[in-house]
Parts: C-alpha cells; structure tokens; sequence
C-alpha cells in the first residue's frame, strides 16, 4: 500500500516548492473531481503522486474579477461560483453553458475550470469555450511565469505544456466586443452525467447579418481540443444565409480527427461536429443580437 | 394512478399504503449493508481475475505473495474440495482454464484490502491463450471454438415448443412478417456490489460457518456453499444483510467460498467486497441474443402462425435463460400453430444470471416490433389487433401448459380507453407513440413464517424471504387483515437460516404470493388459537368466540370481551406463550401482463432519443401495499428503458474485455433521461391465492423496448431491428 502525503500551502511560491520537489512526486489538486478519481482507479497513469498538493488556499487562485478589460478567473475557482454570477453569464454566456453541464451539482461545487484545463481530457467541456472566446491563461513555476493561448495549452490526452514544478494561476478572457455572442453545446445520449460525444464551443461578433469574426472549437473528436481555423471563412459573410453556416459545419466536419469507440463511430462523431457547429452558431447568433 | 387511491375492497389493511417497517433506519443510514458488516479480528479479502477471455491455466505462482506483509492466507482452486470436480467449483476458481476476463483464479486474505489488492500483483499466473467468442450466432458457428471441449458444439440447452402446424398456418395468412433482431449484454445494475463475510469455526465438536452476505436467497448460498465445500448444510448458517438490489443477480454464491476457505485457512472472519468492475466482468449480466420472429395473420387480423428462433448468450457455464424466452415469447397471444426454438450458447462471457423476466425482454422485442408491423400492414388499431389475438384463461400455450387465470384482456381495454393512448400527439413531427405488452409467468417456491405474540399485543413476524421490494411490510400487512390489527402492530423481521424453516429465494416474483399464502395460514393459526386461549379463559366453546378488529369476544354473551393487547399480557399465567406458523409450497401462482404506452421523441439531426412520456398498465392481481407495487411497475420500467436506449457490453474490434466497466460508460437512465413513469394497476384476482395475489416484480421490464421501438418507427420510419437503439445507430439509419 502507498501512503500519500496531503499538502495545503499558502501562496504559489510554497506550491511551487512542494511541486518541484526533486525527491517526491507531486501533483496539484483544485476541486480533485479528476484527480481523486485517477488516483483511486490508475495513479500509475499520473505517475504514481506521493503528494497531493492542494491549491485551493492559495489567494490568486480563487480571484474572480470582471472589468473593462475582461474577466481573470483564478484556476481553483469552482464552477458554481461562475454560473452562479450573472455578470459573467451575461458576458460570456459559452461559459455558463460549459460550468452548468460538468457533472452533476456536486461535482459543479467542487470542479474548477483550472483543472478541467490542466486535466487536458479531449473531452474537457470548458476548453472549447475557452478557446473560442480567446482565452489565455497565466502559469508560473521554477522558472518563472508565462501567458499562454489556451489553445495551445494541451498537447495530448492528459498532456499539457505545463512543465514539472509548474502551476496554472488564473485564466483570462477578454472582454466580448460589441454585437458578440457565444455558446457551447455537447453531444451525450443521456441527458446528465456523461463524456461529451461531441462538444462544440462557438462565438461570433456581428455587424447586422455579417459575420466579423468567428470562433469555433471542438471536444472529444482528436487527441486535444480542437480549433476549426476554416470557420473564418465565414466571415464577411451573411449569417442568415444557410450556406454560411453549411460552411462552418463543413469546416468543423474537415477539422475533427475522431475515432470510434464506445462512446461513438467516427462517421457520427464528424457528422455531430457539423450539426452543433451550426446550432451554436444559431444560438450565439441570437445572443449576439439579444445583446 | 392518483396517490392515495387504492381499491379495498372491504379490506381494512390491504390495499392501505402504511409507512414501511424497515424505512426509518434505511432513510437514516441506520440499516446495515453487507459492506458495513465488521466483526474483531476481520481480515479483507480480494480475488485474483483472469485477464483473459479463454485460457489454459499452465502454473499458478504464488510464492511472491507466500511471505509478504500483512498478507495472511492465498488459497486457489488447490484448496477447494478436489473429489467430484464440478463446473460449479471452476465457476468459484478456475482449475484448469479461464473461460471469460474476469473468471476468478485465486484469492487473499491480508489486514486491509489495500495489501490484497498489492499481493493480487505478485501472483504469477501462466495463460496459453485460447480463440474466444462474444455472442450467440459465434458460439453456433460450426468453426468457432468449444468452450467446454468434452461437448460437440456450444449449445448447452435447446428447448423446441410446438402447437398445430406451423407449415399450414403460413400457408393461410394473407400477410406474413419476419424480423430478426440483435440484443446486447446487459447488466442488473444493483447499486450494492456483491460481498460477503465469513467467519468458519472450525472446532471439532461444533464446526460451524457463518456468512454474512447481501443476497436473494440466504437459503441458496447455503446451500451451494455447502455443495461446493462438501458441508452438510446444518454447518453453514447464512444472514442475509439488508440488500441494496438484486434483480435476478444475487442468488450465485460468488464471493462467499473463496472467503469461507481463506477465514479456514486464517482462523479469522474474512471480507470480500466486489469492485463495480468485477460486478460487470464476473457477474450477473443478462443475456445478449439473436431473435428470429415470424408471424402471419388474416386479413381479418387473427394471427394464424407465430415462429420463434432465439439463441441467447449462456456465458461460460449452462444455466441460461432462454427456456424462459422461449415460453413468453407468443405467451399472451392466442395462436393456433406455434414453433419456439431456444438455443442456449456458450460463450466467454460471465456466466449469465437471472434479470427480472429473464429472457422475456429479449423475445418481447421481436414479438411486440412484428406485431405492430402487420398491425400497420391490416391498417389496424396495435391495441385492436392485440385484442384480437388476446390469449385468456383455458389456452394452451405452446410449451405445454394452459393459462390460468390472466388478464391480458384486462389490461389491453384498459389501455385502450386510456387518455394517455387517446389524447392528440404534438403537432412536432419528432415525437410519437408506440404500444406493447408483455408477459411473465411469476414462480412461487417453499416459504415459512414464524408468528409469536408480543406482551404488548404486537404480533412478531419473523420471515426467510430476503426483503427487495418491500416484502416484509407487505406480508406484515396480510398477517394483520386476518387478524383484524393495524400493519404497524405486526413487526416483520428476516432471519438467518438457522431460525426459520426452509425459504426459497426472492425471485421470479414470487415472494409476496409464497410467503403471502403461509402467512395466511400462519395467521389464521394465530388467531385459532388467541380465540381457544380466550374461550378457555372464560369457560366457553371455542365455537362462540370470534376475533375482529384486534378484539376476543362471546357471539353469546355480551359480557366476554378482551382486546388482543390485554390478552397477551397474560398469557404466561393463562396457559403460556402462543405462537403460530405457516411453512408450505403453494403452487398456483399465476402471470402477470404488462402494457405500455409511451412517447417517444428523436432528434432526426443527431439521432438522440427521450422519452417523453409513459404509461404502465400492470394486471397484480391484487396490489397489496399499492405504494410498493407502482415502485416494482416503475422501476421495471425504468431497467426496459435502459435496456432499450443505451444499456451495452460494449467491446472494441478484436477485443475481448469489456470496454465500459463503469457506471460512466455503462449508461443506465438517469433522473432527467426519464418522465414521471405513470401507473395504471389493474386487479384481476389470482384464485390461488388467498388475497388474488400475482407476482408483480418482472412483467414491467419486458414491454419497454418494444414500445420505444414502435414509437421510433412511427416518427422515423426505420423498424429497428438492434437493442440497444443508440443514436448513432439510429443516425446511420436515417441518414440512409
Ligand atoms: C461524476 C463526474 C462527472 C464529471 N463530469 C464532467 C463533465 O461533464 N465534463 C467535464 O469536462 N468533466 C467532467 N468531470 C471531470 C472533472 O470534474 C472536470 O475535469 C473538472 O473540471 C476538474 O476540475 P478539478 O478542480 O476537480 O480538478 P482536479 O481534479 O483538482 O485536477 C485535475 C488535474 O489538473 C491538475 N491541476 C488542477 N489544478 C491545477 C493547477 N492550477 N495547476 C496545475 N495543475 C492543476 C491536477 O493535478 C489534475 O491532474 C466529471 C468528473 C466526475 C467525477
């Protein structure tokens, strides 16, 4: 039998510390919905931790602030407390989709959108939204900190860029421009408690019918989250027109590299990329002009 | 059905929805579990699995383990009794070969599970690894591989069942059908893993085994554990815990040799609770299977001709369930010229168990789709063309038996008269309706009750019926009609096998009819003698003293009376305690039918299916505690929507381990996957039974899927011909 330690530390510099400990393996914990899963079915998928460093005492990452220049999320921050506040809903309404469908209420207590990140799962639920709304995010370690695109977080399944030692601080989402608006959908054949099929995170900013930019990211059809650089073709064009969201599904369609499993075929998984890139754009189309 | 209404029918007690008995402490956390079972000294217990399909076990090793810390016994199938091997032994550990991913091979006992789970590591274990097969049509296929070599093919049992003459019956019908259809494995899905405790005495003069396991039947896990062990069965003594669910899954002993021969080996109690990935890879599932369905009718709608081919998933060992498929299968039609097939099949998978109807879903499927498709056919009303064809009591069925009492009628006019069947569909082209019946024959079995009376009037009700579905509350309440006294005033509890006669197990329904008639007749000697106390009191015949409503009084003399409660406090000093039973093995237990009607709704863009809404119709009988009997109707409903919707072993290309262990991946209906399940019971009295009990527990799962795919049809046009009806199935279909 193993014995883990548990570790609560104060502030980033003693997480740092107790992160980067030559002599132990540590991991980080926020809301530990994951990481209190994988170490009961498989530590030796996360590399058998003989520390649990929990990071929920730590000031930075419980800040929640919302100004002209957007909204900075601490990593620990439980989903709750994000769909739960209505200024931030009304900014970025993908975000209150994302955090009001992961799990069940319980797991929305505790889970963060830091670890849903960090846990770099294909299927994560918020990762597309946060890629489609620009998102970046804040590290720091040993060797200092660094601002990273969300979209380049992940790297592969349970992989991500972060580097022995480091931790996630807060994420950042600029502030939606004008005439903007998104929405995340996933796919399950249930209707609670399940791993995305599919999930699509999507915003648009418009000018009357004309799209002026355009974000499209998907879940759980490629070894990361995935951002569908050909929606923009769109842009320029009439949302209206249902050509133009024919495109953009085509384009998500193109971008998704599934593959079969228990959860779906990849013929499906593709043909869902299409159907939700096109019903995320009807709803943040309506968002945008409810605005 | 509005809460609260219930049919009397000048019954003071049945028909009543009293609190029950056992839900104070099931609420609070108070009752105990298997799993909460501890005892000094309690050493954990953890079971070695075969990663492998099919297998020859070459070597076990265990020295790695032998001296390890904390580790205190390592026993494989070496220790279980070698003379007369059995495929019951290999079933506890595997001897020679491994014939499914999850086949037990050895087991710990160590000071926490933990330890266990380490030493499970260090056994070495050598496998020639064998070709295996998944499914029945496999297990058929002359060139698959045998599971039991000493046998010619696969097939462990074929049961053939035949009325008229199929030929002719073809020959006639104006329209014909046939369908054949695929089901996945599936699994029970209790929420309480399988465990069990045992503690074995081993002094000479009083050997003695105790088991402390959650189970459907403590009288059957002596009994096996006793065959397996070569134990008389006095030696064993079996208490049964409160039970967090069975269905059909909780009668195999399991768990319970493999800790009985570690706590012989240690001298200590030993625990062993299953994993939620061992219930799925080494217990219970329910058969997955192939459905041939033929069936012809007339113009006129008489069904003329009905054939049935059915190969079901038998698992690693015989004792499936198609017997029971093959004998629902046209059970509630009225059919001049049947041919039923059943071919159990062996293959490497666990080895099935019962699930509430075992078998019945399977064959209902096919039936109820190929009804509804010649319904479609004639341009006739579904439930019209069932009332047509409605089986009654006098019919022969086409495995032999006629029909008692039944009330397939009953309940398709019930339905047909129902607004739910009624009332206008939405105008949205994505939502329909589907309608389906179904059938189980219920059983019955040997049962005891104990009576005694308490000095306070209470009546004490001990019982060896394991309590899932509320059984104990709804025998209590047939104790206290006879003798005319509240349910709260009798005080039911199960007991160990040791303190009760012989008592088959909780299953085919059979519980509330069985353990009803002996209590009946266990009350009813109750109250012959609390009368033959009274009169004797007084100096009267007992022929002038009657008993009603908890009161002893003279028919003659007005003057003699005494309430029940004062007359227990005496009877030490009037003539000594007063106690009663009833053991019998009624037979005469008859069906129940299901109906359903339900809405169904599908996402013609992504496949995605919800049920909207539905309607059980259920013919039992007579519904004692109405409360418990909505909750056997809803809950069966529940487990046929699973089973329709997503509910799958599901396995990837070229691989043999079930890829979906988890209560994740292993989706069952959930609280928003599901609409309030309405009730509709419909009473038609059993005559054999003293208060026209039917079963009432299994019936309600086998309609479901037939109903859901109906429904699909009708918003779709696709007859699903697969169980479960996943989207992307259902996507590929449409999109074709
Ligand atoms: C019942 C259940 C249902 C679920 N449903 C969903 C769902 O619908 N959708 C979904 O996407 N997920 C779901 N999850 C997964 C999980 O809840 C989410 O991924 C959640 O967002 C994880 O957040 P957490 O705060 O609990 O992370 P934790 O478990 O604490 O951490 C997750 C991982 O990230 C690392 N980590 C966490 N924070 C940091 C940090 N600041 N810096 C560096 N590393 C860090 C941890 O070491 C760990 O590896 C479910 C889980 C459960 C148990």
């Amino acid at each position: 039998m193993k014995w883990i330690d548990y570790a609560s530390p104060n502030s980033i510099k003693e997480a740092v510390a107790l992160l980067s400990n030559k002599n132990t393996v540590a991991r980080a914990m926020a809301g530990g919905t994951d990481l209190i899963v994988q170490l009961r079915a498989a530590p030796e998928r996360i590399g058998n931790p003989d520390v649990v460093v929990d990071i929920k005492n730590i000031p930075e990452l419980n800040e929640i602030n919302l100004d002209s220049k957007g909204l900075t999320l601490g990593s620990a921050v439980p989903m709750y407390k994000i769909y739960n506040n209505e200024s931030i809903t009304a900014s970025y309404p993908a975000l209150q989709d994302s955090t009001s469908l992961v799990g069940g209420i319980q797991i929305q207590g505790r889970a963060s959108v830091g670890g849903n990140l960090c846990n770099s799962a294909p299927s994560g639920d918020t990762i597309p939204t946060l890629i489609a709304l620009n998102a970046t995010c804040k590290v720091d370690g040993p060797n200092g900190s660094r601002d990273l695109k969300v979209e380049d977080f992940c790297t592969g399944p349970g992989k991500s860029v972060l580097e022995n030692g480091e931790i996630l601080i807060s994420i950042h989402i600029p502030a939606p421009s004008k005439g903007s608006g998104s929405s995340y959908l996933r796919f399950i054949p249930r209707n609670e408690m399940d791993i995305a099929v599919v999930g699509v995170g999507t915003s648009i900013s418009l000018d009357g019918d004309i799209v002026k930019s355009v974000k499209v990211a998907l879940a759980s059809v490629g070894p990361t989250p995935i951002l569908v650089s050909d929606a923009e073709k769109i842009i320029g064009k009439s949302i209206e027109d249902e050509d133009t969201l024919k495109i953009a599904g085509e384009a998500a369609k193109n971008a998704a590299t599934p593959i079969t499993d228990m959860r779906g075929t990849i013929e499906f998984r593709k043909h869902l990329c299409d159907v939700l890139t096109r019903r995320t754009l009807k709803i943040a189309t309506e968002r945008a002009r409810g605005n | 059905m509005t809460k609260g209404s219930n049919s009397t029918n000048g019954y003071k007690v049945i028909g009543t929805r009293p609190i029950r008995h056992d839900g104070y402490d099931k609420v609070t956390g108070k009752a105990l579990y298997g799993a909460d079972f501890s005892i000094s000294g309690l050493l954990f217990g953890k079971i070695l699995r075969s990663p492998h399909a099919h297998a020859k076990i070459l070597s076990i090793d265990t020295s790695a383990v032998e001296n390890m810390d904390g580790v205190k016994a390592i026993v494989t199938s070496q220790d279980l009794p070698q003379t007369n091997w059995t495929k019951e032994k290999d079933a506890i550990m595997a001897k020679t070969k491994v014939l499914y991913k999850g086949h037990p091979i050895a087991g710990v006992a160590a000071i926490n599970h933990h330890i266990a789970e380490e030493a499970l590591k260090l056994i070495n274990v050598e496998y020639e690894i064998l070709p295996a097969i998944l499914t029945a049509p496999e297990g058929l296929d002359p060139s698959s591989p045998l599971i039991d070599e000493t046998k010619k093919n696969n097939i462990s049992n074929h049961v053939k069942h035949e009325l008229g003459n199929i030929k002719k019956g073809f020959e006639k019908s104006d329209v014909i059908v046939e369908r054949t259809f695929d089901t996945a494995t599936v699994h029970q899905g209790y929420i309480e893993p399988h465990n069990a405790t045992v503690d074995w005495n081993s002094s000479v003069q009083d050997e003695k085994v105790n088991i402390w396991v959650s189970t459907q039947s403590s009288f059957d896990i002596r009994g096996r554990t006793a065959e397996i062990l070569h134990l008389d069965p006095s030696k064993i003594k079996t208490t049964p815990m409160e039970i967090g669910g069975g269905f059909g899954a909780k009668f195999d002993p399991y768990a319970c040799p493999v800790a009985a021969l570690l706590s012989k080996k240690t001298g200590k109690p030993v625990k062993i609770v299953h994993t939620r990935k061992e219930e799925f890879e080494s217990t219970g599932p329910t058969p997955g299977s192939n459905i041939k369905i033929k069936i012809g009718a007339t113009k006129e709608g008489k069904i003329l001709a009905a054939e049935a081919t059915l190969a079901y998933e038998d698992g690693a060992f015989p004792g499936g369930v198609v017997s029971a498929g093959a004998l629902c299968a046209f059970a509630t039609y009225d059919i001049e010229n049947v041919l039923i097939n059943g071919y159990d099949v062996l293959v490497n998978k666990p080895s099935t168990s019962a699930y509430r109807a075992p078998g019945a879903t399977n064959s209902n499927v096919g039936t109820e789709t190929v009804i509804d498709e010649i319904a479609e056919k004639l341009e006739m009303d579904p439930i019209e063309f069932r009332l047509i064809n409605a089986s009654k009591e006098g019919v022969r069925r086409a495995d032999g038996p006629k029909h008692p009492s039944i009330g397939v009628i009953e309940v398709l006019n019930a339905m047909k008269k129902h607004p739910h069947y009624n009332e206008p569909l939405p105008e949205a082209t994505d939502i329909n309706r589907g309608v389906a019946i179904g059938f189980w024959m219920n059983g019955a079995g040997p049962s005891s009750i104990n009576l005694s009376v308490h000095p306070d009037g209470r009546i004490n009700l001990i019982e060896g019926s394991t309590d899932i579905g509320g059984s104990r509350a709804s025998i209590a309440m047939m104790v206290a009609e006879v003798l005319g006294i509240k349910a709260e005033d009798v005080t039911p509890s199960v007991v160990d096998t040791d303190k009760i006669g012989y008592t088959s197990g909780t299953g085919g329904s059979s519980v509330t009819y069985k353990a009803g008639v002996a209590g009946h007749i266990a009350a009813t000697n109750l109250k012959k003698s609390l009368i033959e106390r009274a009169a004797s009191i007084w100096g009267v015949s007992p022929k002038t003293v009657s008993m009603e409503n908890g009161i002893l009084f003279s028919t003659k003399d007005k003057s003699l009376s005494i309430s029940l409660k004062n007359l227990a406090k005496d009877l030490n000093d009037t003539g000594g305690p007063i106690i009663s039973n009833g053991a019998t093995n009624p037979s005469g237990a008859a069906p129940s039918i299901s109906g359903h009607i339900i809405d169904v709704k599908v996402d013609k863009e992504t496949g995605k299916i919800d049920i909207v809404k539905c309607t059980i119709f259920q013919d039992v009988g007579k519904a004692i505690h109405p409360d418990y009997v909505e909750g056997q109707m809803q809950g069966g409903t529940v487990q046929g929507i699973g089973w329709a919707l997503n509910e799958e072993y599901f396995y990837n290309n070229d691989s043999y381990e079930m890829a979906n262990p988890t209560f994740l991946d292993y989706r069952m209906p959930l609280a928003l996957d599901l609409p309030m399940i309405n009730t509709e019971i419909i009473e038609v009295p059993n005559p054999a039974h003293p208060f026209g009990v039917r079963g009432v527990g299994e019936a309600s799962i086998t309609s479901p899927p037939a109903a859901i795919a109906n429904a699909i049809y009708r918003i779709t046009g696709i007859r699903v011909n697969q169980l479960p009806i996943k989207p992307s199935l259902l996507m590929e279909s449409i999109k074709k």
